[in-house]
């Protein structure tokens, strides 16, 4: 198992979740988030006042996929996310030892879908 | 002078408000004269629906303020204006109202004949400072002027300042700064008023008053912690675009009500007061727009503030075309001030109650000597452009009397507070922010 976490432009949202859907992906956490990278902050300006280097808001995706899911979920990700401009963003892979469905108790590969 | 703006023209017959204001312009020099004139229906109607637009106001200001602080600090700011709403309606009723609008000691401060509205009640009030409207309806219109004043100065110290210090300077500040300049400008017997300054509604006694005292905040207080680099920006501008929205409704009572009744006087100070609003809010915006490459909400909603401070004192005696000029300037100085001079000084004005109230007030009163006309307000004077440089020297006068008072008169009392009481949380508390630790809430949860 694998816990799959990409973290892209907000206006891409909607693509990148077409593409799941496509791959049947269905299950998956969204959460707004700030940050920078190589794209640095963004200024903005108020009253004339520039505000350089403030956090510049992404799309926090969690995925919990078993194996034969991995590259379809990364491929339909990049699909959505990517532009070709710095700050379309990164998925990061993580092994996942466990798994567990609150509802009925099961465990492992079964519980994750 | 200002008295003048108590009387109207536009009475449902010309020739009795030709008579009216033959009768009444000396009785209001004298000050035991009977009022001439019997209440009013339709004037005290406006007058009474005047005094709520101008209450709602302090909350439409707390909301602009409010959309422009910190999240951590978005309550402070609710609670700094709605508290001087409590705290101001009280001292007005105890002794403020009778400090400024009372028989007048010298030509500097009212007596406290009327101290607890003694005699405050349903007949015009003796001095003829309203002819038409009973006592008590004046009165409470008045009340909210003295209200928005000091909630005005917030702008300055924002985010930083001690909830204990910040209520007894402001009850200080109401009873010793602005009562005495109400007197004044607006008092009968008043000095300022008696030199012949214009000032229909406002502009030194609310606007370059509370804008002198920003200032004078700013420069007692200090910088917030990380000012100007490491500033979040406005956590909540749609707040702020409610706030000024709010502020320009309420403004049409607060300079039409000016008239004291409801007439052509009122409706001339309503469209001026519009026009001014507009032009100033296009101006800041285009001026954004051609520095910064964007047209900003906020300089938009900034801009339009700035003109309706700037038309307060010319809202009865200015034509649409001088609104319009006013509001051009009421666009382009206080973004000079707040692009240029605040940046250059690097005195922390948080919330731009010095540049948008100070510099807008004083563009306004000068603009009064400029562009005022007989035509608008026959009880008023003529301006430079018609004729009357004089009356612009009148308004210098008024302008530097009134900023050196409010400014050094600030300056002193920041200093009594904080010898008292001190003026600033500490730094701990300053980074946690004021909601939490001035008054053990949160604006908004974190989690359902």
């Amino acid at each position: 198992m694998k816990y799959i976490i990409a973290v892209i432009q907000p206006d891409r949202l909607p693509d990148v979740l077409q593409r799941l859907t496509d791959v049947e992906v269905h299950l998956v956490t969204v959460s707004n988030v700030v940050g920078r990278g190589r794209q640095k902050g963004i200024a903005e300006v108020y009253r004339s006042h520039r505000e350089a280097g403030n956090l510049l808001r992404k799309v926090k995706l969690e995925i919990a996929v078993n194996e034969g899911f991995v590259k379809p979920t990364v491929d339909a990700i990049i699909a959505g996310a990517r532009t070709g401009q710095i700050g379309d963003g990164k998925i990061f892979i993580l092994d996942l030892p466990e798994c567990i469905r609150i509802r009925t108790g099961e465990t492992g590969n079964v519980a994750i879908g | 002078m200002s008295l003048l703006r108590r009387l109207r023209p536009g009475w449902r017959t010309g020739a009795l408000a030709v008579l009216l204001l033959a009768c009444a312009a000396p009785a209001l020099f004298a000050q035991d004269a009977a009022a001439p004139a019997r209440v009013d229906s339709g004037d005290t109607a406006w007058v009474l629906v005047g005094a709520a637009l101008v209450m709602l106001m302090t909350p439409g200001l707390a909301f602009f303020y409010g959309g422009l602080v910190r999240r951590k600090n978005m309550l402070s700011v609710l609670m700094q204006c709605l508290i001087i709403l409590s705290i101001v309606s009280i001292q007005w009723f105890l002794f403020g109202y009778s400090l400024a609008f009372g028989p007048d000691v010298k030509g500097i401060i009212g007596s406290l004949d009327w101290a607890g509205l003694r005699g405050v009640g349903g007949a015009p009030d003796p001095l003829g400072y309203a002819p038409t409207v009973p006592h008590e309806a004046f009165m409470m219109f008045q009340m909210m002027f003295a209200v928005i004043t000091p909630a005005l100065i917030i702008g300055a110290f924002a985010e930083r300042m001690k909830f204990s210090s910040f209520c007894l300077f402001s009850l200080l500040w109401a009873t010793l700064v602005y009562d005495p300049v109400a007197h004044w400008v607006w008092g009968a017997g008043g000095f300022l008023r008696a030199r012949g300054a214009l000032d229909f509604a406002g502009g030194t006694v609310v606007h370059i008053n509370a804008g002198m005292s920003a200032l004078a905040a700013a420069l007692v207080l200090g910088k917030r912690q990380g000012y100007p680099g490491d500033m979040s920006p406005p956590h909540n501008l749609p707040f702020a675009v409610l706030g000024a929205a709010l502020l320009w409704f309420g403004w049409f009572g607060f300079n039409a009500g000016s008239a004291l009744g409801a007439g052509a006087l009122a409706a001339s100070a309503f469209t001026v007061t519009h026009l001014a609003a507009a032009t100033a809010g296009l101006t800041w915006a285009a001026l954004d727009w051609l520095k910064h490459r964007k047209p900003t909400t906020l300089g938009m909603i900034t801009g339009a503030v700035a003109g309706l401070v700037a038309i307060t004192p010319a809202s009865g005696f200015v034509n649409p075309f001088g609104a319009f000029f006013i509001g051009i300037g009421a666009g382009l100085f206080p973004w000079l001030a707040v692009t240029y001079i605040k940046t250059r000084f690097g005195y922390d004005d948080s919330l731009d109650a010095f540049g948008v109230h100070g510099i807008g007030g004083m563009w306004g009163a000068l603009a009064t000597g400029i562009w005022a006309t007989k035509a608008v307000n026959a009880a008023g004077a003529n301006g430079l452009l018609y004729g009357n440089p004089h009356q612009l020297w009148v308004q210098v006068e008024a302008v530097v009397v009134t900023c050196a008072f409010a400014f050094v008169g600030s300056l002193i009392l920041f200093k009594v507070v904080g010898a008292l009481l001190g003026l600033r949380v500490t730094e701990h508390e300053e980074r946690v922010g004021l909601d939490l630790t001035q008054h053990r809430e949160a604006a908004y949860t974190q989690i359902e």
